[in-house]
């Protein structure tokens, strides 16, 4: 693996570090098909500029059309893109923009599982690629909200047609933002954190 | 124009738990952190706050750890750390065992989901939002 000399390696500016003070942690994942505005909300309610981990993964491809059969390796960096915001001097938001591709899912521990919910990000020029994941994440019980990320020459549907469309069970917000304004986004994490606390409130799992 | 129709996916049943000793078989890469006195394991996660123990990095100390604890003389995720060192998050489970281990690191557990969520922290999320 390549290594940066530890002397150039720029860290947080000073106005970027948490304070001392900061005891845990805790996560959101927005998810969503490639170009759907996830860095775009991160961006715009992080308070840092958005960084990037990257992991690389490595497929051993079984040999069906190539080589006679002989099996070949790829590897794939995958990116994810992340923001952060400050709660209180104790406790800190992290915003995961991750593919919605389940195949990566496995690379972060516990991404997932322990994300307190999930955004599902959707384009309504495209709503088949957002199924998956949001079959995904019913299966794990992974409790979300939808976004519509609205843009200009999107299709726009009645919101009860996309609830139908989308089968969302009772009670799962649906909502339209702009992901590159500040207040919108925060309204979507506002409408999940809401919504995880009516589940807490009745005590159910989603 | 009619949109294409999903059809909505039931929990999982919950997995069994798997047997003593045979449940990390198929990932032998996952990475561990000592966490804590009672010698119990915890998975490293992207938003486990790491914090250095001391500024000055020991001479002993490789490159990247001597970067990386320079990088944690405030509280900085996993994640940050990744981004920072432009290492892949499986690369930080090696680093950070290592830290943990020779005592360099305090690491601070992050909150996860419950089955029934704490209501006290969602609302101090909320508050949090707000202020935004």
């Amino acid at each position: 693996m390549d290594f940066k000399g530890s002397d150039t390696i720029p860290g947080p500016r000073a106005e970027d570090q948490l304070p001392h003070t900061a005891q845990a942690a805790a996560k959101i994942v927005i998810v969503g098909g490639f170009g759907v505005g996830k860095t775009t909300m991160v961006g715009s309610v992080s308070e840092i500029k958005p960084l990037t981990t990257e992991e690389t993964m490595t497929q051993a491809g079984i040999g069906v059309d190539d080589n006679f059969g002989s099996a070949t390796k790829t590897a794939t960096t995958v990116a994810m893109d992340f923001g952060r915001i400050s709660i209180t001097d104790q406790l800190v938001l992290y915003l995961f923009g991750t593919p919605g591709q389940q195949r990566f899912w496995f690379l972060w521990n516990g991404l997932f599982e322990g994300a307190l919910g999930a955004v599902v990000l959707v384009d309504t020029r495209r709503l088949e690629v957002s199924f998956d994941v949001m079959g995904r994440l019913e299966e794990r019980g992974v409790p979300f909200v939808v976004a519509i990320n609205s843009f200009p020459d999107a299709p726009r549907y009645p919101m009860d047609e996309l609830r139908t469309a989308l089968d969302l069970a009772p009670g799962i917000p649906i909502m339209e933002c702009d992901a590159r304004r500040r207040a919108s986004s925060r309204d979507v994490l506002m409408t999940l954190m809401r919504f995880l606390h009516s589940l807490a409130m009745t005590g159910s799992r989603t | 124009m009619t949109p294409p129709q999903r059809q909505r996916r039931e929990p999982a049943p919950e997995p069994s738990k798997p047997k003593e000793g045979e449940g990390k078989v198929g990932n032998p890469e996952r990475m561990y952190v000592v966490a804590g006195p009672d010698g119990e394991r915890a998975e490293l996660d992207l938003v486990t706050l790491i914090v250095a123990r001391a500024v000055d990095p020991p001479p002993s100390a490789t490159p990247e750890q001597a970067a990386l604890l320079r990088l944690c003389a405030a509280p900085l995720s996993v994640a940050e750390l990744s981004a920072y060192l432009g290492l892949p998050f499986s690369a930080m489970g090696v680093l950070l065992t290592d830290l943990l281990t020779a005592e360099l690191v305090h690491a601070r557990s992050p909150i996860v989901r419950q089955a029934v969520p704490d209501r006290s922290l969602l609302e101090a999320v909320m508050n949090g939002l707000q202020r935004l």
